[in-house]
């Protein structure tokens, strides 16, 4: 059994598309970010458990999470530290700025190349955008292998992982050599809650940019006594990137229209258990796509 | 989702309370503590954060995983296999989350792995975690037991289990047996000094444990020899993993389901000595009662807060007749009687906190160095309050909680008796809150104390002092009155006791309680000064305890001496 590994969690700061109220969207069509709190992308907290999992079992085992976003995704870092991270890297410039999955995976893999650890897990998709492309994406610019829908790391041997998948008709287990890239189901284990002591010890922890910003307080003055409580922060120069690869330049992706969809029922109707009211129903949810 | 922390205005009321910053700088010893840790605050804003940060873990803990595991483990409960308790498998996740979490060891101090969080704190978290499910508060709530052995144990002891505590270890406090029960001082387990191990062999049967095969535990036990009665008792400290102790069986109970009641059976389990010998029950079990008391105080009032939703909830929802049944006097009157219980057993429970955490912390400094004259003044002073507060806080928050439970099925009508609504679950809860860690019959055999000693009326009348809103000015004119009527009882009842022995006993429920029901208007009164939240409860627990008073004062008042023997006359009956 190997008995150490690096992992490397990818997390999202995403806005809290769950509850939404009535100003969640823009008359433009477009999220209102401000109306909806920043949160950690779901199943990337079933990710980190997975991780914080094998460290769990296997001393020296280090996890670290790796965001990308504004300063303010720095929040996310110090939460996965309140639940047994041991640190976070923070990818954050303004030549990011606009990235579809295509550029976000090539910013990642480039700063993952640099860190270079040995398994990277990730959420199977974020709330916000539902595509489920960067993880995958990632492992494709890595040209490691993945596995995706993972729902349980089953057993860790010297050289692999043996993972459980949970797929649409059932479930799959499969071996996967390190390195190699595991994106997480919203099935897997729920990820443990914050740590008090951890809490209490890490809640300066904080990015360069954080401190930068109010250099006076005791909170940024404990940073540079305390070098546990830095954040590394990267900027684009600090991976090496192709910079035509980034942001806007690097975003293929143009969006066309979005469309408001909104709720338009106006009456209900009543159906009773007989053979010809289901059938009924069957044909209208059918000739609508709602099944089938 | 849900967060009994951040869901709850009251709790964040009573992180507000000005004597904290008092409270706070005492266990933190005025932030000399944070060169050496690096979990110490820097200063009151700095631990005030800390706390509320703590707290929200926890009310999210108690929101997402115990509360939603409640209902599962009622019915499945725990099980003895091979004289092991195996919990519930909600109760197993309770205790792994908690565990994760780190709300282990949270007063305990720093150098012991603990949080050093004051006392309130631990009774905040006891308190969500009671209202998620009052039977996990048992298992939670018993890691109070460290805090005996961190007052009386020996450094070495304390190096020993303390951190185990911080680390998530439960606790059980082994103290009574089929022939023990109100009645500790007949506590027959035997212990035997092993020369040989240094360690003394346990012997017997305890019965009604709590968490009886938790992983540390405190055992009273009898070391001395040839003795009968409570000066032959030591405690002990025993170590689960050093064999010994089997569980017989675990109790089939009304309520709290999921908390293993066991009875034990110790073969020479070998345990440590904390403290003295002899001092076992006088000493050390009676500081551990208190604690255990404030603890039933706090799982009470728990109880009390999920009724108080639950039935507000249902009484929303439920609509007969055309509207919602809260639009019903009849109901709305129940609703608004239980949130000012709520809020009045609270605002008591946050106060005899105060009272027991300043006594205690000074009792902590006292053991690193001498205390000023002043302050020996005050701990003194503290130290009478917590004696008195604490068995009045236990009697009345228990007795609500099972007002509250009876009312929130009441609300319920017809479906809440099924047992589709948690109402039935927390009426069962409820049940065992006035009986265990004293009756509250023997609660008011403690309290009776500080009502003929003048603690209550001395502290009454320094409340009636204190300045109040013009809105609670009328309140304050009548407290005064109910005051004086408490005087005339405790004055009629001393004279008469001099006649006719037993007549004090007789009258000490009601001399108590009335004490009670003035003292918990006054800090309802108090708040209703701060926050406009508690105007409507300080108004309608006023017309509560004015209705209770009177009806105490015309039952002294008219009640001679012969009174006592027509209450003895029962036993005379025959029993066919």
């Amino acid at each position: 059994m190997k008995r150490q590994l690096k992992i490397v969690v990818l997390a999202k700061q995403v806005p809290d598309t769950r509850n939404v109220g009535k100003d969640a969207m823009t008359p433009e069509g477009t999220v209102n970010r401000a109306a909806l709190p920043a949160i950690f992308n779901p199943e990337d907290l079933n990710a980190l458990e997975a991780a914080l999992s094998l460290k769990d079992k296997m001393e020296d085992t280090t996890v670290h999470v790796l965001t990308m976003g504004p300063t303010r995704a720095a929040d996310i870092l110090r939460d996965a530290i309140f639940r047994g991270a041991d640190g976070g890297y923070l990818l954050t410039d303004r030549k990011f700025a606009g990235s579809d999955t295509l550029a976000t995976s090539y910013a990642l893999s480039c700063a993952l190349r640099k860190i270079n650890p040995d398994l990277i897990v990730a959420g199977r998709q974020a709330i916000d955008g539902d595509t489920a492309q960067v993880g995958p994406q990632v492992a494709e610019k890595l040209g490691w292998p993945q596995v995706t829908y993972a729902e349980e790391i089953v057993e860790v041997k010297e050289n692999s992982l043996v993972v459980k998948r949970r797929l649409e008709h059932g479930v799959e287990v499969v071996e996967c050599p390190f390195p190699m890239v595991v994106t997480v189901n919203g099935s897997a284990a729920e990820c443990r809650p914050r740590n008090a002591r951890r809490v209490m010890k890490f809640k300066n922890a904080m990015t360069p940019s954080e401190v930068a910003a109010a250099p006076e307080t005791d909170a940024a003055k404990m940073v540079s006594s305390r070098p546990y409580l830095q954040i590394v922060e990267w900027g684009a120069a600090d991976v090496n990137p192709d910079e035509n690869q980034l942001g806007l330049s690097g975003s293929p992706t143009k969006v066309k229209k979005i469309e408001n969809v909104v709720f338009q029922a106006k009456e209900s109707k009543r159906l009773t258990a007989d053979d010809r009211d289901i059938e009924e129903l069957m044909v209208e949810l059918i000739a609508s796509h709602t099944l089938g | 989702m849900a967060n009994f922390f951040l869901d709850n205005k009251d709790l964040q009321f009573q992180l507000g309370n000005p004597e904290l910053r008092k409270i706070v700088e005492l266990k933190e010893r005025n932030f000399t503590l944070k060169d050496r840790y690096e979990l110490a605050p820097q200063n009151f804003e700095d631990a005030m954060d800390n706390y509320r940060r703590v707290l929200e873990i926890a009310g999210e803990v108690c929101g997402d995983v115990i509360a939603p595991n409640a209902e599962g483990v009622d019915h499945e409960g725990p099980k003895v296999v091979n004289d092991r308790v195996v919990y519930a498998p909600g109760t197993a996740q309770n205790i792994e989350v908690v565990t994760k979490a780190g709300l282990g060891g949270m007063t305990l101090p720093y150098e012991y792995n603990g949080l050093n969080f004051p006392l309130f704190c631990f009774v905040m978290a006891n308190e969500m975690v009671a209202r998620a499910d009052a039977g996990f508060e048992n298992i939670w709530g018993l890691q109070d037991c460290a805090e005996t052995l961190n007052e009386f144990a020996s450094e070495e002891l304390k190096k020993m289990f303390l951190p185990m505590v911080s680390e998530g270890a439960t606790c059980a406090m082994d103290l009574t047996e089929p022939d023990a029960g109100s009645d500790l001082g007949a506590v027959m387990l035997k212990a035997t000094y092993d020369e040989k191990s240094d360690r003394w062999l346990l012997n017997g049967v305890k019965r009604f444990i709590t968490n009886g095969d938790g992983d540390i535990a405190l055992v009273l036990a009898r070391t001395e020899e040839g003795t009968t009665d409570a000066r032959g008792l030591s405690m002990l400290v025993y170590d689960k993993r050093d064999g010994g102790v089997k569980v017989r069986r675990i109790e089939n109970k009304l309520g709290i389901k999921g908390s293993p009641t066991c009875e034990l059976v110790f073969t020479n389990a070998p345990a440590r000595l904390v403290g003295d010998r002899k001092m076992g029950l006088i000493k050390y079990v009676m500081s551990l009662m208190n604690a255990a008391r404030l603890g039933i105080g706090a799982q009470s009032v728990g109880l009390c807060e999920a009724a108080y939703r639950e039935a507000l909830k249902y009484a929303n929802e439920r609509a007969q007749f055309g509207k919602p049944i809260i639009q019903f006097a009849a109901v709305s009157e129940m609703l608004s009687n239980m949130k000012a219980k709520l809020q009045g057993a609270r605002a008591l429970l946050y106060e005899t906190t105060r009272f027991v955490e300043i006594y205690k912390q000074y009792t902590h400094i006292s053991h690193e160095r001498s205390l000023e004259a002043q302050e020996r003044q005050e701990m003194k002073f503290y130290n009478r309050l917590a004696d008195g507060f604490t068995p009045l806080v236990k009697l009345f928050s228990s007795e609500y909680a099972n007002q509250l439970a009876y009312d929130a099925i009441q609300i319920h009508g017809g479906s809440g008796f099924m047992k589709d609504y948690p109402c039935e679950r927390l009426y069962r809860d409820a049940r065992i809150m006035n009986i265990y860690e004293g009756t509250s019959q023997l609660q008011v055999v403690a309290a009776i104390n500080s009502i003929t000693k003048g603690t209550f009326l001395e502290q009454i009348r320094v409340y009636e002092a204190a300045d109040y809103s013009e809105a609670m000015t009328p309140i304050k004119t009548r407290l005064v009155d109910l005051r004086i009527k408490l005087e005339e009882m405790i004055a009629r009842v001393e004279a008469l006791d001099k006649e006719k022995a037993g007549y004090k006993d007789f009258h000490a429920r009601r001399l108590v309680e009335t004490a009670g029901h003035i003292i918990i208007t006054y800090l309802l009164a108090r708040q209703a000064g701060v926050s406009d939240q508690y105007l409507d409860s300080a108004r309608i627990f006023c017309k509560l305890a004015e209705a209770k008073v009177t009806e105490a004062y015309t039952y002294v008042m008219r009640s001679g001496v012969e009174d006592v023997d027509l209450f003895k006359a029962v036993e005379k009956d025959e029993i066919c």
